[in-house]
């Protein structure tokens, strides 16, 4: 109890003075507020980090992987075959905010208003362009090429062949191991950006074809006769690719984008509280911006790591 | 940050806008050249992907060195905040080897439960086709019991 007692009154007069106890000193001479993000952004990169590590397990546990540049070469306009270029252009969209958002925290510092709300609302639009560009990406996957959590159409081929019509006779289609395809869906018109024209004619019903294997979904599996390696000569059908990959994709990118969407909203609050003057009354160089700015850039750090697993490597 | 005058860290920011950008595009340089997308063919080259695969690794590190470093400002930060910040991620080197080998040997596992099963397969063919003459017996005595 003895002990006690001293450590209390020590406490008491440590209070009086303003010590440590009542926050009289700034641990690593930084404010309680950024001190906290910054553990705040450790921690949400543990986080990330977990998403990311898993995603690479499961990636070498699969034989075979959808390559990305097959994947992710589509872009809005109709652009077919531009792998990854629809992609530089939204880490070039984070970037760019970034870079705007340290203008804003520049300006603060100097206390200038006008010019921390000026390039808070410039981090903002890139911001939102982010999204609105990872919406279209997220639309085209699910709605075009039906990926979803657990359908992963993009296949990787583990025998060299050729495809067969759908009578089932030989094609000129041919392909070599690891090459990638999509499973698409029946019905009239899908072959149309595949330069096949429209085989609407074709029944679709589901089951075995002579050329294909319409599954329950819809799916179309094309066949192909096998011309190399042991298997010579027997008729496989295409396969789904890895399941892993759909959930990842959307858990991890989805993951990500919720931050970009939440950096927005408080980037839109913080700018309505600059521009009405609360900051400036503060008199503390715009710490809340400064604070806003270090979430804002770690967002785009995580996208930095988000950019190599998913769609570099 | 402090001993800096101002004109000076608004070049220094721009500096830094073309450096993430250039690094970015050389990123996906490299990564489409892995890829066979820039010269035909090379995608085949075992060695050249995992090099390709490493550069892509440092220019990212180096991403994001350049971003905690200049934009968040670590660098003007005491060094005890850094240290306690960067250090635990230390902690992340560990949880990749693990975890990349451990799904490695997920891979390998299953490669043998498939070469087990295939295997199995053709003995219990073999077995058939052996035994294929007492099959009448065998039912019979199934049937009294």
């Amino acid at each position: 109890m003895a002990t006690t007692d001293s450590v209390t009154e020590t406490q008491e007069t440590q209070e009086q003075q303003g010590g440590s106890w009542k926050g009289g000193e700034a641990p690593f001479k930084a404010s309680y507020g950024k001190l906290m993000m910054w553990y705040f952004l450790l921690s949400d990169a543990f986080t990330f980090a977990g998403f990311l590590i898993a995603y690479g397990a499961l990636r070498f546990s699969s034989p075979t992987w959808p390559v990305p540049d097959f994947v992710f070469s589509t872009a809005p306009f109709g652009v077919h075959d531009a792998p990854l270029i629809f992609v530089t252009i939204m880490s070039f969209l984070l970037i760019i905010s970034s870079v705007t958002m340290v203008r804003a925290v520049q300006e603060g510092h100097r206390e200038n208003k006008n010019g921390v709300v000026f390039w808070m609302l410039l981090t903002i639009i890139g911001g939102a362009g982010f999204l609105g560009c990872q919406a279209w990406e997220w639309n085209n996957l699910i709605a075009v090429e039906h990926m979803t959590v657990n359908t992963n159409p993009f296949g990787t081929h583990t025998e060299a062949g050729v495809y067969l019509d759908a009578e089932g006779n030989e094609t000129d289609e041919t392909f070599e191991i690891g090459d990638s395809y999509l499973i698409h869906k029946a019905g009239g018109g899908h072959g149309a950006d595949h330069g096949e024209g429209d085989h609407a004619e074709h029944d679709y019903s589901v089951g075995d074809h002579p050329g294909y294997v319409v599954n329950e979904q819809g799916f179309l599996q094309r066949k192909f006769l096998v011309t190399d390696g042991p298997n010579e000569g027997s008729v496989m059908a295409q396969q789904f690719g890895p399941k892993a990959f759909g959930a990842l994709f959307f858990f991890i990118t989805g993951f990500h984008g919720f931050h970009v969407f939440s950096g927005v909203v408080f980037l839109f609050i913080i700018m309505i509280n600059a521009a009405s003057g609360l900051y400036m009354a503060r008199k503390n160089g715009h710490e809340m911006v400064e604070k806003i700015g270090l979430y804002w850039h770690f967002v785009d750090l995580v996208w930095v790591f988000v950019f190599l697993v998913f769609y570099l490597l | 940050m402090a001993n800096m005058s101002y004109e000076d860290s608004k070049k220094l920011v721009y500096k830094g806008l073309v450096l993430l950008a250039v690094v970015t595009l050389v990123e996906v340089f490299f990564s489409l050249l892995g890829k066979g997308h820039v010269i035909g063919g090379l995608e085949d080259i075992t060695w050249l992907g995992y090099l390709v695969g490493l550069i892509l690794i440092v220019l990212s590190l180096y991403k994001a060195y350049y971003i905690i470093y200049e934009f968040m400002h670590m660098r003007y930060e005491v060094k005890g905040l850094a240290l306690s910040v960067l250090l635990p991620t230390v902690l992340l080197i560990w949880a990749i080897i693990a975890f990349f080998q451990e799904g490695t040997s997920w891979k390998n596992r299953r490669q043998q439960i498939e070469e087990k099963d295939k295997q199995e397969l053709k003995e219990d063919k073999a077995k058939e086709e052996l035994e294929g003459m007492r099959m009448g017996k065998t039912i019979e005595f199934e049937y009294r019991g």
